[in-house]
């Protein structure tokens, strides 16, 4: 929803709560609904209300749980019943610098404060690890503001005496513990109002009247960056930026000032500030953000502006460039569709408001409210945070090759008259194996943001991933293909469950495999491997479900062609499926699957 | 500023913060006369007061309020 696109009105926000919720079920009622439990060292109310907004917004339904004013070390060191029944899926611990108990005076001496410092921070690794180990969830905890007053001045920041010091330390202490922890993500307020501006986050009223640890405008910014960090470890970031190239990527128009009258690089002020946002976006492709072109333009001019020499995007950088004069939205529409993602994942970026307007009228693709100077163009995308990383992947720098590989198969089918002939071509090499505990992060990524060709939508966090891969009554494959183009990295999983009181059958609980693999094969060499299995642990039926989405009608008779026999069909869409495993022929015949020579 | 005045834009600021397009406020009015004016909406509404005219509360003022008739009184002496 535009109302709560970056710049929002916080105050509008905070006024029309009710009604912006009203209109955001209605408009877009969430695809997911998730339990998020927030422990507050202070008042945490609105934080709850505006975040409530902010998922919504991205499809997510919350459900909150909120600890009893500054009572989040007592609720998680003490089981407290009501927590324990509600079972969050995610725990905020929402806490500041005031919960930390830095009462330090300048006649301690260095050790003493040491062991305080210790001592605190052992206060927050015991309800972490307590945490962790009761509900074995997600657990995001935001560091510490820098208080808003110094009594030591400048020297608080180096002296240990100093509260600036001693928060600064504890800060570091806390980034240590994320490194080492997996489902501990940090939510850094301390860079957030060190943006915002301490002095209008600490306003001192909003902690002595309500005990808010920032003032009542900030709330929803807090709310905002929240959300991003909770909807990106539930793998519902956007996939990629659709961007306009003139008076966008660089000043001036290529068409009608052609490559040598255009404002890029270090000779001008504007061309310093495109040469920037130029490098910025090619920075995304490193964390797997696809980059592509949507501009109206002659295909000749636009790649001739792309090849300035004082730019540093280059064609090769994109997956995929659109320079024509359709309009915009169709445009978008088609990148989609070649790549195999959905318009939704896509951020459009253009200077042209007639153009934002007619794509958001049009498409559900996000946009973004670029500022009116090319200065402020990096913050317009930076703050929206739509691509909010909680964990890089190998995969994620590879991302771009990937993609480019497969423009290159594209290409090399057109020349193969049969299609079989052409996929052994691709000498395709598959490796179907049980989860191994390096692809974990990997199968939980891919498992969160499969939509389309995905049978039962089942989302897992890392911690539910985790455990399933401890469960002894779990068959578990990951796929992973390689090809004479490349390594396409993981690209299917399947989990089937054996059932307790029937060990003959199995249920596929989880199938999904990334788009960019379609029509390969893999999901035959998937089923191949995972009926191997199955025999060898006494299986000899299997039941697969369909449950049907909004985008996930590709895979709707996928049990069929695999050769399962309906068993039944609801009014919904959703559908059960049987195969018996006596006389299984193995389905796939284009690839080799764990070849023995690796 | 016209108490009139104040009292039309101050209507729409309870409006939107309870989401209640019946709420007339009146110098009497309580947070006993509405359903949802709880401590936790005291903090939102005097925000959103805040914000519509462009003023701040004390901290002695806020919680000291006793109906919409004082809260008036200070919007006009202060508020813009």
């Amino acid at each position: 929803m535009q109302t709560l696109a970056y710049p929002f009105d916080g105050a509008y926000l905070m006024k029309k709560r009710k009604a912006i919720k009203k209109q955001l079920l209605l408009e877009n009622p969430p695809a997911v609904t998730k339990k998020i439990a927030v422990l507050g060292g202070s008042t945490t109310n609105d934080i709850v209300n505006m975040l409530e907004l902010f998922l919504l917004d991205n499809g997510i339904g919350a459900e909150f749980w909120q600890s009893e004013y500054a009572r989040y070390w007592q609720d998680a060191m003490f089981g407290n019943e009501e927590l324990k029944a509600f079972a969050p899926d995610i725990i905020y611990i929402h806490t500041t610098y005031r919960n930390l108990g830095a009462n330090l005076s300048v006649k301690m001496s260095a050790q003493e404060i040491n062991n305080l410092l210790e001592e605190r921070f052992a206060h927050f690794t015991a309800m972490w690890e307590k945490l962790a180990q009761d509900f074995g969830c997600t657990i995001i905890q935001n560091n510490f503001e820098l208080p808003n007053y110094r009594l030591l001045g400048n020297l608080e920041a180096s002296d240990v005496h100093g509260t600036v010091n001693f928060v600064t330390r504890m800060n570091l202490k806390f980034y240590e513990y994320a490194q080492t922890h997996k489902n501990f993500l940090i939510q850094d307020i301390n860079w957030l109002s060190a943006s915002y501006g301490l002095e209008q986050w600490a306003e001192p009223q909003a902690w002595y009247l309500y005990k808010y640890a920032m003032a009542l405008p900030a709330v929803p910014v807090l709310a905002q960056n929240l959300a991003n960090i909770i909807k990106s470890a539930l793998g519902r970031n956007k996939k990629a930026l659709a961007l306009d190239l003139d008076n966008t990527l660089w000043g001036g128009v290529v068409g009608d000032d052609g490559p040598e009258g255009l404002e890029i690089g270090e000779e001008t002020a504007s061309g310093e500030a495109y040469l920037a946002f130029q490098n910025y976006l090619k920075s995304y492709k490193d964390i797997g953000v696809l980059l592509t072109v949507c501009s109206k333009n002659e295909e000749e001019n636009a790649l001739a502006g792309l090849n300035h020499p004082a730019g540093v995007l280059r064609p090769a950088d994109f997956v995929n460039i659109k320079a024509n004069w359709d309009s915009k939205d169709r445009n978008i529409e088609q990148i989609a569709a070649e790549l195999e993602i959905l318009p939704e994942s896509i951020v459009f970026v253009d200077d042209n408001p007639a153009e934002r307007e007619i794509v958001r009228s049009q498409i559900p693709a996000a946009v973004v409210e670029l500022a009116p100077a090319p200065e402020d163009y990096i913050q317009s995308i930076d703050r929206c945070g739509y691509f909010e990383v909680t964990s890089l992947s190998a995969d994620d720098l590879s991302r771009t090759q990937m993609y480019l590989q497969n423009a290159q198969r594209k290409q090399a089918s057109r020349s193969f008259e049969n299609y079989k002939d052409y996929l052994l071509s691709l000498d395709m090499r598959a490796e179907i194996r049980d989860f191994e505990p390096v692809y974990l992060s990997r199968i939980t990524q891919l498992t969160n943001k499969s939509n389309q060709f995905n049978l039962t939508t089942k989302r897992y966090t890392q911690a539910e991933m985790e455990s399933c891969a401890q469960d002894s009554r779990a068959i578990r494959l990951y796929g992973k293909l390689t090809d004479k183009f490349g390594d396409n990295g993981i690209v299917s999983v399947v989990i089937a469950q054996i059932r307790a009181d029937e060990p003959r059958t199995a249920e596929i609980v989880l199938w999904l495999m990334s788009c960019r693999v379609l029509k390969r094969e893999m999901e035959y060499a998937m089923l191949d491997t995972l009926v191997a299995q199955a025999q060898a642990r006494g299986v000899t039926e299997l039941y697969g479900y369909y449950y049907k989405t909004k985008k996930n009608a590709m895979v709707s008779r996928l049990y069929a062609d695999f050769g399962f026999e309906l068993v039944s069909e609801a009014e919904n869409g959703d559908s059960i499926w049987r195969l018996s495993l006596e006389n299984y022929q193995k389905q796939c015949t284009v690839m080799q699957i764990n070849p023995k020579t690796e | 500023m016209d108490k009139q005045e104040i009292y039309t834009r101050l209507n729409e600021v309870f409006q939107d913060v309870f989401d209640d397009e019946s709420i007339r406020v009146n110098d009497k009015t309580t947070a006993d006369d509405i359903d949802d004016w709880d401590s936790l909406e005291h903090i939102n509404l005097i925000g959103a007061v805040e914000s519509e005219f462009k003023m701040r509360f004390k901290m002695g003022e806020v919680s000291g309020m006793k109906n919409v008739g004082e809260m008036v009184d200070i919007i006009a002496a202060r508020g813009k």
